[in-house]
């Protein structure tokens, strides 16, 4: 592996549109080691009684690094690596592979079948423990390279704000690293939807994936990392270092605007803040309230159900902590990728297309009936309504059951997400059961194109900017137009001021992101008019690809704008 | 051999910071503490591994064994750390 030279730039897919110049610090994959490697003692293969005190002060010193680690973090991280540190530590584990080694068997070899047979009963228990299979690995390749003398594999405690350099990164990583010290994300695998990038689009962090080469950034080289053009060059010179410099000071400056989103001619259009958790909804900052708040998180790390009053009072704590905002709650959207150990069937083999979001009222109605009530619980108690709407919806016949079920449990203002191309086909008919519906713009290009969302290789098909997504996208808003009836968009999509002004110009009305993309979009929308916004509308619609339509609305900015969106 | 069955009072289950808690009052013991669930193996109740493996959700009851001297001062002391909801915040509020 060459190391990248002086100048190089390397091509991948931005996330967000900032830029961050800094040293380059590699996440180190597992270490290979065949199971049966021979631990060499002095130049001869080590004694059985030798290779047990190596593993066990391999077990004591990745249990102590750890705990070390855990102490001088903080937050969701010191938590996280506490926890790894106690796997390390854990007196049944060690013992196994104590006891295994002593008898004669390749250390590598003992500690494979040991980790193997925790994993596999966390994975039979299933949701949380199956999720914390990946913390016992952790272990495993940690305990592994310390009794190999190989360099310490996961990410790496960072001494400094560092650009953090990865094939990919699993939740996992992400949880273990210190967010403060992160200047950017580089991988060479993932998706513009993947993981990595949600969680560097909420953090506001440049982002690229998918770059070609990433394997070459030597640790510790300093690179330029600029996701408004998905690239990162090495020992950037002069000139990029003042253009990104510049950019990122028109950057700051859009976040001192805090005012109601609306078009240059005054027309309003609400921009909204994603959230998870009643956490996130406490540091949504200047925006105009939450146009998905996923409830999921609730639900993901546990055994059983929540049960009401506990859901009630998170939804009570979120709409406390946006004082009387709007607040667009998405029921439980499980399954798939986001699968529950209580609910989820274990054995779809499309689980995409599978019993997921509100089909889970075919098998488990008391799911949604209960968070029903707890939504209209924390109505009651706050006198606040939050607009509540269901995932996955596929017919008009399911909204008005939806509608009906929610309205019969005391929700005000009942709602859905158009994310499968049949409800948007069929957007008119599906919006006169509810009273708003937002589109969901990641799942609604997934399903149009054929694509799955994980898949990094795909991303050229789930551009938001292909023009079928963009005829689903505006069929549906116009059903709203025709209803005066609210479509807001909350997928990514939102997030990318110039398809954010083809939304306005769709007659969307309201978009949701990540609080970190508010201030470029609200920028975007202040510098254009409502008919500018329809011209770019009709110019991505008549293009013949992605591409071409994100240049055709490229070319129809304003000066201004193009010199701060674009760079 | 001492023994006693208790109802796992944590909301979460016997996972994450209750199985922390609980496996690290444990191991404080220094004594071979078992724990098993109705009808289950005992298990090492020093180990998170297997104490998470165990997979007790919240209001299922657990069996606590061991065997030496001071077994039922040991016991009275975890019995009462499970019978406490483990994850609730240093000063829970009155649930509603």
């Amino acid at each position: 592996m060459a190391a990248a030279s002086s100048g190089t730039v390397l091509h991948g897919v931005g996330v967000g549109r900032r830029a961050a110049i800094g040293p380059v610090v590699r996440v180190q994959p597992a270490p290979a080691v065949p199971p049966d490697t021979v631990l060499m003692v002095d130049g001869r293969p080590a004694t059985p009684d030798q290779v047990r005190d190596a593993a066990g002060a391999a077990f004591t010193a990745v249990a102590q690094a750890l705990t070390t680690q855990s102490s001088r973090a903080t937050g969701t991280v010191r938590d996280v690596l506490a926890a790894t540190a106690q796997m390390a530590g854990d007196p049944a584990l060690r013992a196994q592979v104590l006891s295994r080694v002593a008898g004669g068997e390749p250390p590598v070899s003992a500690v494979d079948a040991v980790v193997n047979q925790f994993a596999s009963m966390f994975e039979q228990a299933g949701g949380y423990l199956a999720e914390r299979v990946t913390d016992l690995r952790s272990v495993r390749d940690r305990v592994v390279a310390r009794l190999m003398g190989l360099a310490e594999p996961g990410v790496p405690e960072l001494a400094q704000p560092s650009i953090v350099v990865a094939r990919d990164l699993a939740p996992a990583d992400t949880s273990a690293l210190d967010l403060d010290k992160v200047l950017a994300l580089v991988t060479e695998l993932g998706g513009p939807t993947s993981h990595t990038a949600i969680i560097a689009g909420q953090l506001g962090l440049p982002c690229v994936v998918r770059v070609a080469g990433a394997d070459q950034l030597a640790d510790g080289a300093l690179v330029a990392v600029d996701a408004a053009n998905g690239t990162v060059t090495v020992d950037p010179d002069a000139a990029l270092r003042e253009t990104l410099a510049r950019r990122e000071l028109a950057e700051q400056a859009l976040t001192q605007d805090t005012a109601p989103g609306a078009t240059a001619d005054g027309h309003a259009v609400a921009l909204l803040a994603n959230i998870g958790t009643a956490a996130d909804a406490a540091r949504v900052g200047a925006v105009e309230g939450v146009g998905l708040f996923r409830t999921e998180v609730l639900f993901l790390e546990r055994t059983s159900a929540p049960t009401r009053s506990e859901q009630a009072e998170a939804y009570e704590a979120a709409l406390r902590a946006l004082g009387g905002r709007k607040v667009v709650v998405r029921t439980l959207d499980a399954g798939a990728d986001k699968p529950l150990a209580f609910a989820t069937a274990p054995d779809e083999e499309n689980p995409a297309l599978g019993v997921r979001g509100y089909r889970l009222v075919r098998t488990h109605p008391e799911l949604l009936d209960t968070q029903l009530e707890a939504l209209a619980d924390a109505q009651r108690a706050t006198g606040t309504t939050p607009w509540v709407m269901a995932p996955m919806i596929a017919t008009a016949a399911e909204a008005r059951e939806f509608a009906t079920r929610a309205r019969a449990a005391g929700v005000a203002t009942v709602g859905v997400m158009v994310e499968i191309p049949a409800a948007a086909l069929r957007a008119r008919e599906v919006l006169a059961e509810v009273d708003f519906v937002s589109l969901g713009t990641n799942d609604l290009a997934q399903y149009t194109m054929a694509t799955d969302r994980l898949r990094g290789e795909l991303a050229d098909l789930l551009d938001a900017w292909q023009p079928a997504v963009l005829d689903l996208v505006a069929a549906t808003a116009r059903a709203g137009v025709e209803l005066g009836k609210p479509v807001g968009v909350c997928g990514e999509s939102a997030a990318d001021p110039l398809m954010a002004l083809v939304l306005v110009g769709m007659g969307i009305t309201s978009l949701s992101m990540s609080a970190g993309a508010v201030p470029a979009v609200r920028y975007a929308l202040r510098h254009h008019t409502l008919e500018r916004c329809r011209q770019m509308a009709a110019a991505a619609l008549g293009a013949p690809g992605a591409g071409e339509g994100r240049a055709a609305v490229t070319a129809l900015l304003s000066d201004d704008a193009r010199t701060v969106l674009v760079g | 051999m001492a023994e006693r069955t208790v109802t796992v009072a944590s909301r979460v289950g016997l996972h994450a910071r209750p199985a922390t808690l609980f496996t690290q009052a444990v191991a404080a013991t220094g004594m071979p503490v078992t724990i098993a669930k109705a009808g289950g193996e005992p298990v090492d109740a020093s180990s998170i591994l297997f104490v998470m493996s165990l997979g007790v959700p919240y209001g299922d009851q657990v069996t606590l064994a061991v065997d030496g001297p001071g077994a039922d001062e040991v016991l009275d002391g975890l019995v009462a750390l499970l019978a406490t909801d483990l994850d609730a915040p240093a000063d829970p509020g009155t649930p509603s």
